[in-house]
């Protein structure tokens, strides 16, 4: 498997993707921020779809539109009451405009696809350096900001009590989740990267003690799934993202009936 | 004895739009001092302490830290947070989130010693590691007022953080912060609706009512004149 360049690049990619995705996670799970994640995928894939109208890669339209529609939809949702009916018309809006600029392109539907589903044969190695990049960057931010952004995740009053900046940390957050759907939409698809920024660290929230436990094992299952997943999707030749999909989602079943054993007990 | 003022409302009104909440407060808040804030519900207990915190700008007047902004470093306790039973953050880990100032994500020695110490005060040693979300309500509120408390603070802010406690549970968390107060010198604002607790463990108090506020020795606070004041 690992003779073929294309899967060597994919590994390094969902390597890179199942590291960011654990540990903004775990701050997306504490924010209740997974609907948001999903309109900002679905923004991704008005963005590629963009990219390839304006004749650019796709990810560079993703990139253009998650990080300028992240602090919009910061700003509209800033109002929890309105945040789900707001989210609810943005994300209605981007599928609309997803599918007039793939219209407006000329493209076909397995082109479509590929966007909302993934793709594994599709990523070069400077695909892979572009998102190794992006992932630096928001690992450095992620760290400068590691103490405030934990404290306003995990106790939003006293975050706001304290007067930490609690507004432009939540629209720094939403730029770092726009750059992390981007990457990671590459391997799961747009539609489908809300599978990993949330559920491994949904899993995880059940099993783990310690906040930093929580964001290791959120990797950890992340990891797993991606690889596997590539591994499965090798063997098999069917979509690497429903496999993806479908262990993140055993874990989590997993983690949900062991949380109700232990109530239980 | 003389003591040094901390906290100075002068001419203090906040009026939102068409309705005044209250006007003309004057108060000043010595160091040391547990001060008592009743009043009915809607009243303007919580935008006055919002006003403090900052988080609510006043229409008239203002609100002066003594003798300095930075001299004054406030330690707030809410009745309610929104903390997910299923968080995996121990009691330890919630009262470090207020330690803001080191630059490394990881807490340096000397801030798990702060958290070490202020968790023997607030006698939550030995369920350090229980996560928050499992904890009873009083547990909760200790550590609240633990997080709060972990800073060091010189004024500490009781919004009726003790109203949905039983009242032997309500009695060991005012025990242990009248003991603060005394020992360190902590000045507390208690904003509560219990009169025999406010007349117990404050010195001072404020009633706001729709017609003004009053203020004065603790022993002038009578149940009686609360209800007079919800009633005019």
């Amino acid at each position: 498997m690992f003779n073929y360049e294309f899967m060597r690049n994919a590994f390094a990619a969902g390597t890179i993707i199942a590291i960011i995705c654990g540990i903004m996670g775990v701050f997306v799970i504490a924010r209740n921020m997974s609907f948001l994640t999903h309109t900002l995928s679905e923004i991704g894939f008005s963005g590629a779809a963009f990219g390839v109208f304006a004749g650019w890669a796709p990810l560079n339209g993703m990139l253009l539109f998650t990080v300028v529609s992240s602090v919009i939809v910061g700003q509209l949702s800033a109002r929890s009451e309105r945040r789900e009916a707001a989210t609810s018309a943005i994300s209605a809006l981007f599928i609309g405009l997803g599918i007039l600029f793939l219209s407006l392109a000329n493209k076909n539907a397995s082109y479509a696809t590929s966007i909302l589903f993934g793709s594994v044969i599709g990523i070069s190695a400077s695909d892979v350096r572009q998102m190794l990049w992006l992932s630096i960057l928001v690992l450095i931010v992620v760290f400068v900001i590691y103490r405030f952004l934990k404290f306003d995740s995990f106790d939003h009053t006293g975050a706001r009590v304290k007067g930490l900046w609690t507004n432009t940390l939540s629209i720094t957050f939403l730029v770092l989740v726009a750059l992390s759907v981007s990457v990671a939409a590459q391997i799961v698809g747009s539609l489908l990267i809300f599978i990993l920024l949330t559920l491994p660290a949904a899993t995880a929230k059940y099993f783990a003690h310690t906040v930093s436990g929580m964001m290791i094992l959120a990797i950890g299952l992340a990891l797993i799934g991606v690889w596997a997943g590539l591994t499965l999707s090798y063997v098999t030749n069917y979509p690497v993202s429903f496999f993806i999909a479908a262990i993140e989602a055993i874990f989590y079943f997993i983690a949900l009936g062991w949380q109700r054993l232990q109530t239980a007990e | 004895m003389t003591t040094t003022p901390i906290l100075k409302l002068d001419h203090l009104g906040v009026t939102f739009p068409n309705h005044p909440v209250f006007t003309d407060l004057n108060l000043t808040i010595h160091q040391g001092e547990f001060w008592s804030i009743v009043g009915k519900n809607g009243v303007g207990k919580t935008t006055l302490m919002r006003t403090i915190l900052h988080q609510l700008r006043p229409t008239h007047g203002q609100v002066q830290y003594l003798p300095h902004t930075a001299d004054v470093k406030i330690g707030y306790v809410p009745q309610f947070r929104n903390i997910d039973a299923d968080y995996p953050l121990t009691i330890q880990d919630f009262v470090g989130l207020n330690l803001t100032g080191w630059k490394w994500p990881w807490l340096s020695r000397s801030e798990r010693k702060k958290i070490e110490r202020i968790l023997t005060e607030t006698g939550l040693t030995t369920l350090a590691k229980r996560p928050i979300g499992q904890a009873s309500g009083g547990e909760r509120q200790k550590a609240y007022l633990a997080q709060a408390l972990v800073e060091a603070p010189n004024l500490l802010i009781l919004d009726e953080s003790t109203a949905s406690l039983d009242p032997v549970t309500k009695t060991e968390l005012l025990d242990l912060v009248v003991e603060l107060n005394q020992r360190l010198k902590l000045t507390v604002l208690f904003v509560t609706h219990d009169i025999p607790m406010a007349r117990k463990y404050s010195s001072r108090y404020l009633m706001l009512t729709p017609q003004g506020t009053e203020q004065g020795p603790i022993a002038g606070l009578t149940q009686e004149k609360v209800w007079e004041g919800e009633h005019v």
